[in-house]
């Protein structure tokens, strides 16, 4: 395969959609398909045959606005129909050529308007298992360019350049963890994959591998050839099954295609890529943890360092990213770094997709610029807290972030603004609470969760968290008293700076947050044995029927 | 176990194919899997006790999983889950009495978007209702 034969088939794919007057693209998404996009496809199918019209109906990715669903997009006209069953299907057929169905027409204008998508700038386009279709968009033309025009070293440079940092909510800068892979000697060197988003919330690197897999492969390759690996690793979520068959697919294609192989573009880079299965365990997102469990053992941390870009997967350099951060490498190399770090904002470059859930009027997947106002993510992309309710607090990083209040909402997006009000990035889950949460709940919900996700290596992590779930729920059933608040914090405390790794460091997160901003909540519960959002049940607790 | 060469560190994989295969993993598949890919026997066993998604019981005919993840959560999936349980008189993980419906939580099956989810037999249903779930659970009770 060489540049050539890309633009080849690129063309081949232009000229075959050029055959048809329109496009109709069927989201095919989990959300979407959960309510009967399958259906629809086939319907439209059947309309479109029956029509005599020249239609492509095409089954794609997530189209970001998941309460939407199911959703459907008509080009060239850029048409967005929203909640469409297969009832509407030959409606939607016959106003082709015509005057768009207003009855399921939605305006989005608002919603996408503020978006950058890089990451996501296939999503809805393509289908993604047709390799044809993501080359048609430019595809593997970065890996090519790279392999054929650029060294190791300076692909290296261009990352670094562009200030990309790990999108898994560490914040790592990106070229430097290649460079520090790179220097590592040995000439057995692995790529790895997290594909174990297991914060519960998030779902964009579940959208990324089903809606444009060929991306995250694209980008592990072009990984490879700068720190010089030829084995990859992609560690997906048991439970995500259609994103497991989605890869392998893809997989399957790009080896067909010669861009996964030997001997790639006819230089002497060599590359393969597995899949491999995670089994539900969060801790497995932890670097250390994730590769024993691709070693297959049982995904316990491993104290840092040595650092896996030194000593990884069976002792080799092994680099590790996430799905977001592979799926931001093709753009960066196609279009220079230079590109890249004119987004965003002084120490977080790019963009950043966020899955936006809870109360809020849009839920689903959002790119935005680094450095935006949450406010606008909240008010204008999501369109505000829906029936009336008011916004108390916005939950970001899962449960090692934390709970922003209504009154730091003009924060900008940032590693480091988030950092500093007490949350973290994470993977990007934003979840909305509205008057109807009880702060104190939501904390013990999270810490329940770390309870029970915890590997039991370390003591801090394996027993400081259940004793604070036990003062958590004392308070929750109005028990609590004033000592216990405090014993709560020195808790925290030492859980954060005793724990082995990101897990346990992580987990007073949410208590401290919620603390720190929605005290008097707290003190609600204590003092007056009240809860505020009426969430607590302060006089018999919930008796489970065994 | 061919297709991954008899790799040992193919356990997880060998394992998640017998459980899909024979619905949980029990003593006897534990054994021939650890001695067909030369591990130890604690070892297998220490992987299946320690991820979630592997089962030494086995389920019951139908399976319904509730999601508890923080946006479900949130959306008042607690309340679904103590319907549930309720109705069934089973805890989380456990199965009726005549083997007919097993009871589950997720950690998070990624259709945050349509918060609450319940996965019928796998099958996602988004923004689940009391009611609705609770119509599946007696249709299930006599299939």
């Amino acid at each position: 395969m060489t540049i050539e034969e890309l633009e080849q088939i690129a063309e081949s794919v232009r000229l075959e959609n050029d055959k048809y007057d329109f496009e109709v693209n069927v989201c095919m998404d989990l959300a979407c398909a959960s309510q009967g996009a399958g259906q629809l496809r086939e319907a439209l199918a059947r309309a479109a045959d029956a029509s005599g019209k020249n239609v492509l109906i095409r089954r794609t990715g997530c189209m970001g606005p998941c309460s939407n669903g199911p959703m459907v997009r008509v080009d060239p006209e850029e048409i967005f129909y929203s909640h469409v069953n297969a009832s509407n299907a030959e409606a939607i057929v016959n106003s082709l050529g015509g005057e768009p169905v207003s009855a399921l027409q939605c305006d989005l204008n608002e919603h996408f308007d503020k978006q950058v998508r890089v990451v996501l700038e296939n999503a809805g386009h393509i289908d993604p298992e047709k390799i044809d279709d993501y080359i048609a968009r430019d595809g593997y033309k970065a890996l090519l360019t790279a392999l054929t025009e650029m060294t190791p070293n300076g692909v290296i440079h261009r990352i670094t350049e562009s200030g990309l940092r790990g999108r898994g909510g560490g914040g790592y800068p990106t070229g430097l963890k290649w460079g520090t892979v790179a220097k590592a000697g040995g000439d057995l060197k692995y790529v790895v994959c997290n594909g174990d988003e297991g914060d519960p919330g998030a779902f964009m690197d579940r959208s990324v591998m089903e809606g444009d897999p060929h991306r995250v492969i694209e980008g592990m390759a072009i990984a490879a050839y700068a720190v010089g690996a030829s084995k990859g690793f992609i560690y997906v979520r048991a439970e995500y099954p259609v994103a497991v068959s989605r890869l392998t697919t893809a997989l399957r294609e790009a080896r067909r295609r010669g861009l996964l192989g030997n001997s790639i573009c006819n230089t002497p880079f060599n590359f393969d890529v597995e899949i491999r299965l995670g089994a539900g365990a969060f801790v497995c997102g932890e670097e250390t943890a994730l590769l024993a469990s691709i070693e297959g053992r049982r995904g316990t941390p491993k104290p840092r360092p040595p650092y896996p870009a030194v000593s990884g997967l069976w002792g080799k350099p092994t680099l590790i990213n996430n799905v977001e951060t592979y799926a931001n490498i093709a753009p960066i190399v196609r279009n220079g770094g230079r590109w890249f770090a004119d987004m965003g904002s002084e120490r977080s470059k790019g963009t950043k997709v966020f899955a936006l859930t809870g109360k809020i009027s849009n839920t689903g997947l959002v790119e935005v610029p680094m450095g935006i106002k949450l406010r606008e993510i909240i008010d204008v992309i999501g369109g505000g807290v829906p029936d009336g309710h008011t916004f108390k607090a916005v939950q970001t990083g899962g449960p090692s972030g934390g709970c922003i209040p209504a009154e730091m909402l003009d924060l900008g997006v940032s590693y480091d603004a988030l950092m500093a009000v007490g949350s973290i990035m994470g993977s990007g889950g934003m979840i909305v609470m509205d008057d109807t949460s009880c702060m104190v709940n939501v904390a013990r919900f999270f810490v329940e969760f770390c309870m029970t996700e915890s590997c039991g290596k370390c003591i801090p992590c394996r027993a400081g968290t259940a004793q604070m779930f036990t003062l958590l729920t004392r308070i929750c059933e109005g028990k609590g008293t004033m000592e216990d608040l405090d014993q709560l914090v020195s808790l925290c405390e030492t859980i954060k700076e005793t724990s082995l790794c990101g897990l346990g460091m992580t987990s007073p997160n949410p208590v401290l947050s919620t603390l720190k901003y929605f005290k008097n909540e707290y003190i609600e519960h204590i003092v007056h044995k009240r809860c505020p959002a009426g969430v607590c049940n302060m006089e018999a607790p919930v008796e489970v029927v065994a | 176990m061919r297709k991954n060469g008899f790799a040992r560190h193919a356990l997880i994989e060998t394992l998640h194919t017998v459980q899909s295969a024979f619905g949980c993993l029990d003593d006897d598949s534990i054994r021939f899997v650890a001695r067909s890919l030369r591990v130890p026997l604690s070892q297998a066993y220490g992987v299946v006790t320690f991820y979630h998604y592997f089962s030494l019981k086995p389920p019951g005919k139908h399976t319904m999983t509730i999601c508890a993840g923080t946006a479900c959560y949130i959306k008042g999936s607690d309340k679904l889950l103590a319907a549930a349980q309720q109705k069934l008189h089973i805890l989380p993980g456990q199965t009726t009495e005549d083997g007919q419906i097993s009871l589950m939580t997720a950690r998070c099956v990624g259709a945050c978007s349509r918060a609450p989810v319940m996965l019928c037999d796998g099958e996602v249903a988004g923004e689940t209702t009391g009611e609705h779930m609770l119509e599946q659970l007696e249709r299930w009770a006599v299939e």
